[in-house]
């Protein structure tokens, strides 16, 4: 085993003979399969489930897959996709949140009340939406931790309460419109990147990769660590420059990218950072998959449920307010509905487990476009909201077994 | 001078714990409790399954808190109300439960709570770190990038032990760090603990090995019942050591035991 080298001898972590590391393509494909039939499914199912999807649609309606079509879908899901993205964090610590629909609405209606009826500037009046938002996590938080309330009951008594305010809210006046013209509605519902902006934004998922990638295989290898190969890297990042550039030229033969689904993958992207890459993310992720170890880690558990559950709400509060800009009102519907199943399922369905400690922000974005999807899709079929309900239901439904299948898999292959 | 053949450890006392009692309810887990640690000392901590151990080392920790009695820890007297506290101080712990995640991989746990570059995780550093923490102990882990969960007993055992040398501790505390080591890894971990105790650091270490706990303990504490029941060296026999830990019988040979044992914990000779 002492293979006395005059060099740096062998990689601190490729000592061990018994691990088969794979260097090659065929290898990296079959490790690939080795995890998926563990259990270790990632994104597969999502991407799957929505080709099928796709393809389904498609062969009933061609102008499901058209450029417009596609472009209107973004425009959809940005405002959910939001809210999603509050799911996730509170998946993220096994905890769930039921009220993010009303909290949603809540936020739409402040937005109409302050900004329009009471004449305060709008940039305030989202500021003030989304703060009280940061309250009502708090509270939940609060009742969770100090009284040790299931995160389930007290967000559902919230969902009563807080729906209660909105309607309370617009009680004098029912739905507010919210003036076209005004730079919120036109972010909600017409502006869009000019072309080539949208070309330029879309190279840097790739630029941000190399980046990324590259000082990491120097600082490895000055470490004497095992590094990924360049090849192998320009290949990735590559493939994921020509997939994106080809999607966004595909939407601008219509109108093109609207900046609102900029935000949201924006969101997603910064979201993934403080998930992936900070101190803050490995606790929340450590919280989720055993609290008590988490705990005795020296981790401030409190303090992590308290940012996911103010985190959430306020994403909902800023999802709810986008949603109005994009209806361009506030009204007493804002947020009911199939809101607050949409974006729950769509973290699920995006490959978030309900049972904490697994999840991406990117599960957000994949869910709510297959959400999206299927409700587009139904519309065009003119099929009616109770259809749509069963069956956006009936994914769900499946997500969720996916998600407890593939756990239990995990679980007997050795993998968390 | 004394003319015991222990002579008290030189090493000033890093904690000391006086009348420490913890309740579970109707249970006393913990009564009375008097034990000193010394800087470059291995204190064994011995008694029957549910003597208390463990909850002791909890206790230590910042996993429970005492019910009644005082902690004093480098002369200051402490209150150890969460585990964050007590890793402060300089108090790390291997749980007999481990308390991993098995979600995270092996370099997230070895460092959870302590990441370096908390804005902006420094992997590379915080690999390089792991892969010597372990090599250290012999370990015996094919990659640091697989989640927890995938390792073996044993290996999962080494992994908390790494984490607990991370943070330059002044005291370790052990339970049954060698419970579910191969031949090879529980002598490194004896070995280690040795190092630890002569680099001036306090073990307490808890095992139902008499072989493990002679061959490295300078001092073995017996709890029965929640109490303490005595206090022995290496050298004492082994009928010694089992009747004290059993309370089987209120022999000569327990009662000599205990005489000793009080004796040379006053300092003072017969
Ligand atoms: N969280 C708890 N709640 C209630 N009782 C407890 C708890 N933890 C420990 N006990 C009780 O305290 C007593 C001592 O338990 P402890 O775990 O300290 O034993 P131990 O000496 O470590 O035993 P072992 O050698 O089996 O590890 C036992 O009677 C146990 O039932
Ligand atoms: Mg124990």
């Amino acid at each position: 085993m002492s293979d006395e080298t005059k060099t740096k001898g062998p990689l601190l972590d490729r000592s061990d003979s018994r691990v088969a590391h794979t260097t090659t393509f065929g290898g990296a494909v079959k490790a690939f399969f080795d995890r998926v039939r563990s259990g270790d499914l990632g994104s597969l199912p999502v991407v799957v489930g929505l080709l099928v999807i796709w393809t389904v649609f498609t062969s009933f309606n061609p102008i499901f897959l058209s450029s417009s079509n596609l472009v209107n879908m973004l425009f959809d899901s940005s405002t959910v996709g939001v809210i999603s993205l509050g799911i996730v964090c509170v998946l993220m610590v096994g905890e769930i949140d039921l009220s993010v629909g009303s909290v949603s609405g809540f936020a739409s209606a402040m937005l109409g009340v302050l900004w329009v009826n009471h004449g305060w500037p709008v940039w305030l009046a989202i500021l003030a939406a989304v703060a009280v938002g940061a309250v009502f996590g708090a509270v939940y938080a609060l009742l969770f931790n100090r009284l040790g309330m299931p995160s389930f009951v007290s967000t559902l008594s919230g969902l009563l309460a807080v729906l209660g305010m909105q309607l309370y809210a617009l009680n004098h006046t029912g739905s507010i419109n919210l003036p076209y013209g005004s730079w919120v509605v036109d972010f909600g519902q017409t502006m869009i990147m000019p072309k080539i902006v949208s070309y330029g934004l879309a190279l840097l998922p790739g630029l941000i990769m190399l980046w990324a990638g590259y000082s990491s295989i120097k600082r490895r290898s000055a470490a004497n660590l095992s590094a990924p190969s360049l090849t192998g890297l320009l290949f990735k990042a590559g493939l994921i420059t020509v997939m994106i550039e080809a999607i966004v030229f595909y939407l601008n033969q219509s109108r093109g990218i609207p900046w609102m689904f900029g935000l949201f993958a924006g969101l997603v992207i910064a979201m993934n950072y403080a998930f992936t890459r900070t101190k803050w993310g490995r606790s929340m992720t450590a919280v989720g998959g055993n609290r008590e170890a988490a705990r005795r880690s020296g981790i401030n558990v409190r303090m992590i449920y308290t940012s996911a559950f103010v985190l959430c709400s306020m994403f909902a509060s800023f999802g709810g307010v986008l949603a109005a800009a994009r209806l361009a009102s506030s009204s007493e519907q804002a947020g009911t509905g199939d809101v607050n199943l949409n974006a729950i399922a769509a973290a699920v369905i995006g490959g978030t487990s309900l049972f904490g400690g697994r999840g991406s922000s990117y599960s957000a974005l994949l869910g709510i476009i297959v959400i999206q999807s299927i409700s587009n899709g139904l519309t065009l079929l003119d099929l009616s909201s109770a259809l749509r309900y069963m069956i956006t239901g009936g994914v769900l439904a499946v997500a969720v077994i996916v998600d407890s299948l593939a756990r239990k898999s995990r679980v007997s292959h050795g993998r968390a | 001078m004394s003319v015991d053949s222990h002579p008290s450890p030189t090493g000033e006392i890093v904690l000391s714990l006086r009348g420490i009692s913890k309740n579970f309810g109707a249970v006393s887990a913990l009564t009375d409790i008097d034990l000193d640690v010394h800087a470059g000392e291995v204190v064994a901590l011995v008694g029957d399954n549910g003597a208390g151990k463990s909850t002791l080392v909890k206790i230590l920790s910042g996993v429970h808190q005492a019910s009644s009695g005082s902690i004093t820890f480098q002369g200051k007297p402490v209150t150890l109300p969460d585990p964050k506290s007590a890793l402060s101080l300089g108090i790390a712990t291997v749980f007999q439960d481990l308390a991993l995640c098995e979600n995270l991989d092996v370099v997230a746990n070895i460092f959870l709570g302590k990441e370096l570059n908390p804005m902006r995780l420094d992997e590379v550093s915080m690999e390089v770190r792991a892969w010597t923490l372990l090599s250290e102990l012999s370990a015996r882990i094919p990659n640091v990038r697989e989640a927890v969960a995938s390792l073996s007993g044993g290996q999962r055992q080494t992994v908390a032990i790494a984490r607990s040398l991370l943070l330059d501790p002044k005291l370790i505390l052990l339970d049954e760090p060698t419970a579910a080591l191969g031949v090879a890894q529980t002598a490194e971990v004896l070995d280690l603990i040795e190092r630890v105790r002569d680099r001036g650091l306090g073990v307490v270490m808890i095992s139902h090995n008499m072989e493990d706990v002679r061959a490295v303990a300078d001092r073995i504490v017996v709890l029965r019942l929640g109490r303490n029941n005595g206090i022995f060296y290496p050298d004492a026999s082994n009928a010694e050591l089992v009747s004290a830990i059993t309370g089987a019988s209120n022999n000569s040979v327990s009662r000599r035991a205990g005489r000793r044992s009080t004796q040379s914990q006053a300092g003072t000779s017969l």
